[in-house]
């Protein structure tokens, strides 16, 4: 364990290594913030809510949203797939721990990171510009927290399979773009999945992706209550345990027919 | 337990893909492939002993980093049988990696952002090293290789020769008792050379590391291993002591003669006409190269000849290089010694 406990302070270093990046990722989150008050309070216009959405629940929401992104988000696909491509993986295979734990390890890492020093920071910054409503709510805060952790858990198993699939493809530079934009638009990052259509509810419902975003936002914005939340961190958990399958079986048939590129 | 690396029949194939040529091809290739078998490595067989420095040797292309993946557990074998350390690589990967040691000359494995001392130290994690453990091994190899003033500083801002140190320190850092290298030297300057070579040398003596290495510096293999193991088309072609590669392909020798005036065939011929000579003509007419067997009296015999009959300025005896000796085999095959 303490090996996976030092990668993230490995990660926090990496993090820390560039500061010009630190800094403007700072500023990066909250002008994205602002950027979606903005819209988003065009769009009301005076009205009082939409989809029973008020208008600072709809800015708490996006605030949290992005405020959420930071933690889940991570490039470990990208880095899988630069690795596979540079043939640096052989080196990761001489060590003594399993890859994919390693990779989510780096990944909880950065996330964590990003969380404490980016969107902290700029949530902080945000919130003394525009009117935002924080819960009072310690069990808010702590559904919050579990919801977070299973979004950052379906996030980063949808990207480890994204990553292994370019053992099989050798190049998915497409794939993984595609599933950025998927997950930005199907997560309920930037519209609540309460905005769509109702065909388009429920076919989401038989994807995992707006347990990545939409539902940590809903339980922080208070739009879920009561049993509607446990539901919603019961059927993370339920999706955290199905994306287990692809990746084992990716994983296994990867080993089998890998090729390290470059001699 | 006296066999440390035991291998059998260990196979490789790839598939690789051919693409048809032309628009019209290009088309095709996007409905079905073309592909080829191609076997990288072929029916090998080694047994390496606890301790031994062996080389490992081939063109590019000839498999060598094809078998040391496939040893070090990376790759699946087609087929065949890897034993090492009592551990089969690819099936018990994670608790076999912790017994040996890899450097690859062209990829790092140390994180480029960080200090250096920051990865020796996840890496102390990652192998669970003890802090006893580390601190006597570790200075010891902190020391030999000099490079104490490099661990504050990221990787990004080493030159090579203080990375490929670095590189080696790291993978030393669980004391293992096997050592992969594959190219250590490549790229680096003679005294990052010798340091690295004395300082496997020692480590051989000290901990009794068994050490396999692949390199295209002969002179890496000359100065440290008494085994070789030469590889071509991914098949074996020689396995057994150095010495013995130069006695057997190391023909003869050669003596290279600066005469003081212009000298003929005919009358060097007449000199040593008694003798197995061979002339050869060198770059002008005042120079010869005699070509004879490696036996001592003839070539006593053959140079007192010479120098009682003509005057000379200079006088040279050439042996076969182990490089001239590893082309000669691949140009001729194997067949012959």
């Amino acid at each position: 364990m303490a090996k996976y406990i030092e990668m993230i302070r490995i990660r926090f270093l990496m993090m820390l290594a560039y500061r010009t990046n630190y800094y403007s990722g700072i500023i990066i989150y909250s002008i994205n913030i602002a950027a979606y008050y903005f819209l988003w309070s065009a769009i009301y216009g005076g009205k009082e809510d939409i989809q029973g959405l008020s208008v600072i629940q709809m800015t708490t929401y996006i605030a949290v949203a992005w405020m959420a992104r930071a933690f889940y988000f991570n490039n470990i696909d990208r880095e899988i797939a630069l690795e596979i491509k540079e043939g640096k993986v052989a080196v990761e295979l001489i060590r003594p721990y399993h890859y994919l734990n390693m990779k989510t390890m780096a990944a909880l890492g950065e996330g964590i990171f990003r969380l404490f020093f980016f969107s902290v920071p700029g949530m902080f910054i945000v919130s003394l510009i525009f009117p935002m409503e924080f819960s009072a709510n310690l069990s808010t805060w702590g559904f919050f927290g579990i919801s977070i952790i299973f979004s950052f858990i379906i996030n980063t198993q949808i990207n480890l399979m994204t990553g292994i699939i370019t053992f099989f493809l050798f190049n998915n530079d497409g794939l993984m773009r595609a599933k950025r934009v998927v997950i930005d638009l199907f997560s309920g990052l930037i519209l609540p999945i309460s905005f769509y259509p109702g065909w388009a509810q429920s076919a989401m419902e038989w994807f995992p992706f707006q347990y990545i975003s939409y539902v940590p936002s809903m339980i922080f914005s208070e739009g879920f209550v009561g049993s509607e939340v446990y539901n919603a961190i019961m059927m993370q958990l339920v999706w955290c345990l199905i994306l287990l399958v692809p990746i084992q079986v990716l994983w296994t048939l990867a080993k089998k027919q890998m090729v390290i590129q470059g001699g | 337990m006296d066999k440390m690396i035991h291998v059998e029949n260990l196979t490789k194939e790839f598939k690789s893909y051919s693409s048809r040529s032309g628009l019209k091809g290009a088309f095709r290739d996007l409905l079905t492939r073309n592909y080829k078998i191609h076997r990288a490595v072929d029916s090998i067989s080694l047994d390496v002993k606890p301790g031994e420095m062996i080389g490992y040797i081939g063109e590019n292309g000839a498999g060598k980093s094809t078998t040391i993946k496939m040893l070090t557990g990376i790759l699946t074998p087609t087929d065949g049988t890897v034993t090492i350390n009592g551990m089969n690589p690819h099936k018990e990967r994670e608790k076999f990696v912790k017994t040996i040691g890899v450097v690859f000359g062209q990829r790092s494995q140390l994180w480029w952002d960080i200090a250096v001392q920051e990865s020796f130290r996840l890496l102390k994690k990652v192998y669970n090293v003890s802090d006893e453990d580390y601190n006597e091994h570790m200075s010891m190899v902190i020391e030999a290789l000099d490079i104490a003033p490099l661990l504050d500083k990221p990787v990004r801002k080493l030159s090579l020769g203080q990375r490929m140190r670095c590189e080696l320190a790291a993978a030393l850092i669980h004391n293992p008792p096997l050592l992969f290298l594959d190219e250590p030297t490549i790229g680096l300057d003679v005294l990052v050379k010798l340091k690295i070579r004395e300082f496997l040398k020692e480590l051989n003596e000290r901990y009794n590391t068994t050490i396999m290495l692949t390199t295209h510096d002969l002179s890496d293999i000359e100065a440290l291993c008494e085994r070789v193991v030469m590889l071509d088309e991914g098949k074996i072609i020689y396995d057994g002591a150095l010495n013995q590669l130069k006695t057997s392909w190391g023909e003869g020798k050669q003596i290279e003669f600066h005469f003081k005036a212009a000298k003929s065939r005919e009358e060097l011929n007449a000199a040593t006409g008694k003798q197995l000579v061979v002339w050869e003509p060198g770059e002008n007419a005042n120079t010869w190269t005699a070509n004879v067997t490696n036996d001592e009296d003839i070539i006593s015999q053959v140079i007192g000849d010479v120098v009682s009959n003509h005057q000379i300025l200079d006088l040279k005896i050439l042996e076969t290089s182990t490089e001239e000796i590893i082309r000669n085999i691949y140009e001729e095959g194997v067949i012959h010694g």
